[in-house]
């Protein structure tokens, strides 16, 4: 299993997720299949508890499916790693540790073993410039505004050169300016370092505007992969030229039909 | 101005396809006009008002902050004078202060172990408070962090605790005089043992707490346990540790009175008991307020502690 079969990098088959809690047993994915690319970009959009975030958590690893096998590389995924870096949702950030220290902590994990302290340090410092925040290094995260913390859990993940990006909801506390500031440098880190990514999002301008393809989920319970979308727009993308572009606005509207049409939420 | 505006409006069409709310934007120029045109004069008068606010503010803390506290004695002297005025032991604020004006001119003499200074009895006391409780959270804070980590330790543990936990601090005092054969080990054993349960109970419930978040960072760099303890666990636990730290102090210093009537031997409850055979009712009542005194000390040097140690 070496060997990466072209176009199954990161792989699903047949995924089945019934968590057990106290009140019973609650089916939560069934028959997840899904195969992506090395250096794809993937986004999962779907309804708020269809089971996004526990998509991404199987990738990641920090959640085990009840039936099914997931794939990263050509290796089956046991567990958490670093080879599977998390961007969360709420940035996560160990607030008694500095923007330097937080981000040091994972280069030290993935790369103390082969390097030396100067170099642990330029590479965390690179990471931190990467996201423009060289100049909050010292800084607490409590000292920082929400965007910067979420461009340091960014930092974070992309400092452990990781083969798979996996991102819940990155931006969804964000204002809109901000977000659309931090959607067009992920645009640009991620042409950079050309990683595979997943990330999970409920905002449909952002899934296309980022996106190789778009998977969009059916509501749950027992959800599952309803269709997925390609997104044929050319790189480098321009939020601006996008908006008039007629290809952009029929992939937003089929992605909006989706959602609304055919698979609207009913009201809770 | 125009270019506050101009941006500002480059910013509006640059983001009108966003969902961007445009709303606040557009609202904004206006406050900043007036702001600029009276800057100037606002400064001057920005000095006096502040100087004026900081007397206000210091006014304010005085009735609010001292008089209060102050006032809470006062009462309490009076009622003390008064009910010590009714009866016929009890020595009322006049004649204690007299006698602790006397005690505390000599606080370390020493005429044999039988009539030392109340210093060295002060000392003596916290002596074996600290030794208590020292090898109390020597033992007590890795076990909080142990029972709080795996599910395993704490089931083991639940019923232990919950068994001897209630029990009072002086019913261990005969198994530690058993045990050590000498009153003054027993009675570190029995600040030991009391002065343990808040620190294990305390750290635990850190432990326990810790946010699912911080942990599913440490499992997706799969850090050592080392790392998770020193890193995630200590840090975040350190608040919840302090605060099973001051109610062991506190439950230390409540329960030596107590033990040293018992045991003997120089040390402030034994004093107590003293000169109460002495009838020396006066030391009695200072030995209480010096009780009080260090118990509040101790408590407030920790809160300093906990508070240089906070992350926030
Ligand atoms: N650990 C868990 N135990 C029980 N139910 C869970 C657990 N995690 C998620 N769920 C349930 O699974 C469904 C999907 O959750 P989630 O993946 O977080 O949704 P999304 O991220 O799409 O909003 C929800 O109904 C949620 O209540
Ligand atoms: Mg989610």
């Amino acid at each position: 299993m070496e060997k990466i079969i072209q176009g199954k990098y990161v792989q699903l088959e047949n995924v089945n997720m019934t968590f057990v809690t106290r009140k019973g047993t609650f089916e939560a994915l069934r028959g997840i299949d899904l195969n992506i690319r090395e250096g794809e970009f993937i986004s999962v959009i779907g309804h708020s508890g269809c089971g996004k975030s526990t998509v991404l958590n199987l990738i990641a690893g920090l959640l085990q499916p009840t039936s099914g096998l997931l794939f990263c590389a050509g290796r089956e995924i046991a567990g958490p790693g670093p080879d599977r870096a998390v961007v969360f949702q709420n940035h996560s950030l160990l607030p008694w540790l500095t923007c330097h220290e937080n981000v040091y902590l994972a280069v030290e994990r993935v790369f103390g073993k082969n390097e030396n302290k100067t170099q642990l340090r330029a590479r965390t410092k690179a990471a931190l410039e990467l996201v423009g925040l060289g100049h909050a290094a010292d800084k607490r995260p409590n000292e920082i505004s929400g965007g910067m913390k979420q461009r340091v859990g960014i930092a974070r993940a992309l400092a452990m050169e990781p083969k798979v990006l996996l991102l819940d909801e990155p931006f969804g506390a964000l204002d809109a300016l901000t977000r659309a500031h931090l959607q067009d440098e992920l645009m640009s880190i991620m042409a950079k370092s050309g990683c595979t990514a997943v990330m999970v999002t409920h905002d449909v301008d952002e899934a296309v505007l980022l996106s190789d393809r778009i998977v969009m989920m059916t509501n749950g319970p027992a959800a599952t992969i309803g269709e997925i979308l390609p997104v044929a727009l050319p790189r480098p993308r321009k939020r601006l030229e996008l908006a008039e572009n007629a290809e952009y606005n029929h992939l937003r509207s089929e992605v909006l039909k989706f959602l609304y049409e055919r698979h609207a939420k009913k009201a809770a | 101005m125009s270019v506050i505006t101009l941006q500002r409006k480059n910013l509006e069409t640059d983001m009108s396809h966003e969902t961007s709310p445009a709303q606040p934007a557009k609202a904004a120029p206006a406050p900043v006009t007036m702001a600029a045109d009276s800057a100037a004069i606002a400064i001057h008068d920005k000095a006096i008002n502040e100087r004026a606010a900081k007397n206000r503010q210091l006014i304010s803390a005085f009735f609010q902050w001292l008089l209060p506290p102050l006032f809470g004695l006062m009462l309490f002297t009076a009622i003390w004078a008064l009910i010590s005025y009714q009866s016929e032991g009890l020595p009322g604020p006049i004649p204690t202060w007299h006698a602790a004006v006397t005690l505390f001119s000599d606080p370390f003499y020493n005429n044999g172990p039988n009539d030392m200074g109340i210093g060295w009895n002060i000392l003596n006391s916290l002596e074996r408070v600290g030794l208590g409780f020292g090898m109390a959270a020597i033992l007590g804070i890795p076990l909080g962090f142990i029972i709080g980590r795996f599910a395993f330790a704490s089931r083991m543990a639940a019923p232990i605790i919950g068994m001897l936990r209630p029990v009072s601090p002086l019913a261990w005092l005969p198994i530690g005089l058993l045990v050590f054969k000498a009153a003054d080990p027993a009675a570190i054993w029995v600040i030991f043992i009391s002065a343990i349960w808040p620190m294990i109970i305390n750290t635990a419930v850190g432990v326990s707490k810790v946010p699912e978040d911080y942990m599913n960072v440490a499992r997706v760099l799969k850090l050592s346990e080392w790392k998770i303890a020193t890193r995630i666990l200590f840090p975040f636990v350190l608040p919840y540790m302090m605060t099973g730290v001051r109610l062991s102090i506190g439950v230390a210093w409540l329960v030596i009175v107590a033990a040293e009537m018992l045991t003997g031997g120089v040390g402030i409850g034994f004093w107590v008991w003293d000169e109460w055979n002495n009838l020396n009712v006066e030391h009695i009542i200072i030995a209480i307020f010096v009780v009080g005194i260090v118990g509040l000390l101790l408590e407030q040097m920790l809160i300093m502690i906990a508070r240089r140690f906070s992350y926030e």
